[in-house]
């Protein structure tokens, strides 16, 4: 470990810990925000992870979100809370394994549609076994509170950092940056391509599926409607699009602004806020294809070339 | 010169005095309201939800607004659309708390979005007066929300009620005993099939054809056929709106020949009626009302005058007690503190368009419609738990 990584590790520290404080703020409002503004950087930091060096575009976290809530709104009855959220990342991870193995061959939009079709597919599945089985929403009942909510998924983006961190500078890492670059080539170097690949969707697979089981008593009923929205999938992608993948903390500068965006909408045009919604993403796909990360880093360009000639 | 800054003073005084006076006496009481404007759930708030809340605020800000301890407060309501999303009622319902300070918070709709939300309206305080959530735990989640109230009543209760309608009809002669159930596969379609299917085998029915449909399905016909097959005397559907719709189409080109023809939610919509016609005329369903009783039929006129529509003869019903036992607790126990406003309404009766309402130990109102009758222009009840005005059953003849 270099000298600047340690500071930077440190101030990421520092950082978490003043994040961490703000339940002891007392504003419920600002809390609900910030359990918003967590939830989405931990799942599209994780996300960025696999989408951001391969190029392939993962519509699935509603279907591990949902397959977490379910984890959680199942296993209440039986376990005790704090063992869910693990078992949830286990599954998550085993289902992105099986779906890694079955796609990740596929290239480019055909894994989008696979992706965006799994998580009707998993809800399909659900609404199947409660037809046969009789059953219907489930009620997760506990004494949990959006403070608790808001710290574990602090703990888990420091996590999801930590992985993204330490997968960067492995053997991992630097393979899927030559994937992301010319699978063919990478493929001619040795690599294992597919295996990377599978490996590497594990993650936001077991992220966005731990999510999902801390969030469960935060919505208290869960039926496959709601868990399964694939607007979620279509949130994670434009936030962290409008952030930047090629920064680990590129989908957090994409996250914060955006949260902001949609509460001011919602607050302020209550008739049309879908709307204005749809709009946003249209023009944040069309000024910003290489979200805020690209824009910091144009602007780094043009102020050295400035001063390479001065 | 001089007179500039004289009128400058004179008008910076007056402003002062204006917001010093709004400061000492608050004049309006500030509801705030959430519910699905887009998303799936859109269409049903549209019917039942929304219309109510414009209904009623005109109504109470044109008498003045509500009596609060002899003084009389106008109404202000302020409205944000959840998407059909919980995480988005969240974020509203904690918005209308703490940035929008509203006095009061309408409850949600729909059974998912009001439980995601009771732990919010918990938290604050709030009384959660829910006119759309439909449950089988009512202890347990009266027990952790104090302050959430179920008007809509229990699922067991209503299923109940539609197979003890055909008991009595078998056990009189007028129809056989043989049942064909069908049932949408989603959330409250399984629910209620599978709470009926042990209620019909222990009353001794014969279920001679049984099946399912996703959602959505946009061709019934096979379904129906199946069970004309089956040569049933009572068909009966757990179904939502649209198969609500297409099933009873289905119905009619096949010319089933049943003695009792039962199809779940949307039964009771004026557009039920509308499309059919004469074929609804003994067509039962969930929900009903008293359609004779005065109270319900000038709500019906007023509802109508608002909003352009026809309340349905269900939830609308419902909705608008909601918001009746709302401003009837803020009257009468003269104050706009939350605290006082829920005991309020868990130790009084109301009066309401579907009549008296008064809650139980579980904040539960036990008596309810649970099945209704197309019958001539009206879905009128022909069962409840304990209301007044049930009308006599009709057996289903044809389809002309």
């Amino acid at each position: 470990m270099t000298g600047t990584e340690a500071r930077n590790l440190a101030l990421a520290a520092v950082a978490f810990a003043v994040v961490a404080c703000l339940p002891l703020a007392g504003s419920a409002y600002w809390l609900a925000i910030g359990v918003t503004i967590a939830m989405y950087t931990v799942l599209a930091t994780s996300w960025a992870l696999f989408s951001g060096p391969t190029h392939y575009i993962s519509l699935a976290t509603a279907a591990f979100f949902g397959v977490g809530s379910y984890t959680t709104a199942i296993g209440i009855e039986h376990l005790p809370y704090w063992t869910l959220p693990p078992i949830a990342g286990v599954l998550g991870a085993v289902l992105a394994a099986l779906v890694g193995l079955a796609t990740l061959r596929l290239s480019g939009v055909y894994f989008v549609i696979f992706t965006l079709g799994l998580a009707e597919l998993v809800r399909q599945v659900i609404i199947w076994f409660q037809n046969v089985s009789g059953t219907k929403g489930l009620y997760v009942l506990t004494s949990i509170t959006e403070a608790h909510i808001f710290w574990q998924l602090t703990g888990l983006a420091a996590l999801v950092y930590l992985v993204g961190w330490a997968i960067w500078r492995s053997r991992l890492g630097f393979a899927l940056r030559i994937i992301g670059d010319d699978e063919e080539v990478a493929r001619h170097s040795g690599i294992n391509t597919a295996g990377a690949k599978v490996l590497l969707f594990m993650v936001p697979g077991a992220v966005a599926a731990i999510t999902g089981a801390i969030l469960a008593p935060r919505y208290v009923y869960i039926e496959p409607a709601t868990a399964f929205t694939p607007m979620l999938s279509f949130q994670v992608v434009i936030m962290a699009l409008l952030g930047g993948t090629s920064r680990l903390w590129g989908p957090l500068v994409g996250v914060i602004p955006f949260t902001f965006l949609w509460e001011a909408i919602s607050a302020s045009f209550p008739n049309q806020t879908t709307l204005l919604l749809g709009i946003c993403f249209l023009l944040i796909v069309y000024l910003l294809p290489k979200g805020f990360v690209g824009l910091l880093q144009a602007a780094r360009k043009r102020v050295e070339t400035r001063e390479a000639w001065a | 010169m001089q007179r500039r800054t004289t009128l400058k003073l004179a008008a910076a005084l007056l402003t002062a005095t204006m917001l010093g006076g709004s400061a000492y006496a608050q004049e309006t009481i500030k509801l705030g309201a959430v519910a699905p404007k887009t998303g799936p759930l859109a269409g049903g708030a549209a019917v039942t939800h929304w219309p109510n809340i414009k209904l009623w605020v005109e109504e109470v800000n044109g008498r003045g607004g509500i009596d609060v301890g002899g003084t009389k407060m106008m109404v202000e309501v302020v409205e944000y659309d959840d998407q059909t999303n919980p995480a988005e009622t969240i974020a509203a319902v904690t918005r209308l708390a703490t940035q929008d300070e509203a006095d009061f918070i309408l409850a949600p709709y729909s059974t998912g979005l009001n439980l995601a939300a009771a732990p919010i309206f918990d938290r604050f305080g709030y009384p959660q007066i829910t006119s759309t959530a439909s449950t089988d735990r009512v202890a347990e989640l009266s027990g952790q929300f104090n302050d959430l109230f179920f008007l809509l009543g229990q699922n067991s209760e209503i299923v109940g009620d539609a197979v003890e309608i055909l008991s009595k009809l078998r056990d009189a002669g007028t129809i056989g005993n043989k049942v064909a159930m069908v049932n949408v596969a989603d959330a409250f379609g399984i629910e209620l099939a599978s709470t009926a299917k042990p209620i019909f085998e222990a009353a001794g029915f014969e279920l001679v054809y049984e099946t399912s449909y996703p959602l959505g399905t946009p061709d019934l016909s096979p379904v129906m056929k199946a069970a004309k097959a089956a040569d049933p005397d009572a068909f009966v559907a757990w179904s939502y709106p649209p198969d609500t719709f297409g099933l009873t189409e289905q119905a009619i080109i096949e010319q089933l020949d049943v003695g009792v023809f039962y199809t779940a939610v949307a039964t009771a919509f004026p557009a039920f009626k509308g499309r059919f016609g004469a074929a609804a005329e003994g067509i039962m369903g969930i929900g009903g009302v008293n359609a004779d009783s005065e109270a319900f039929q000038d709500y019906a006129k007023r509802h109508m005058d608002a909003t352009g529509a026809a309340p349905d003869y269900w939830a609308s019903g419902m909705m608008y007690a909601s918001l009746q036992i709302l401003e009837q607790a803020i009257t009468g126990a003269g104050t706009l503190d939350r605290e006082t406003v829920t005991q309020y309404i868990k130790d009084n009766a109301f009066e309401t368009v579907m009549g008296t309402v008064e809650f139980d130990d579980n904040n539960n109102n036990p008596s309810y419609w649970t099945v209704g009758q197309w019958q001539g222009d009206a879905f009128r009840g022909v069962a409840s738990t304990g209301r007044e005005g049930v009308v006599d059953v009709k057996l289903k003849e044809g389809w002309e």
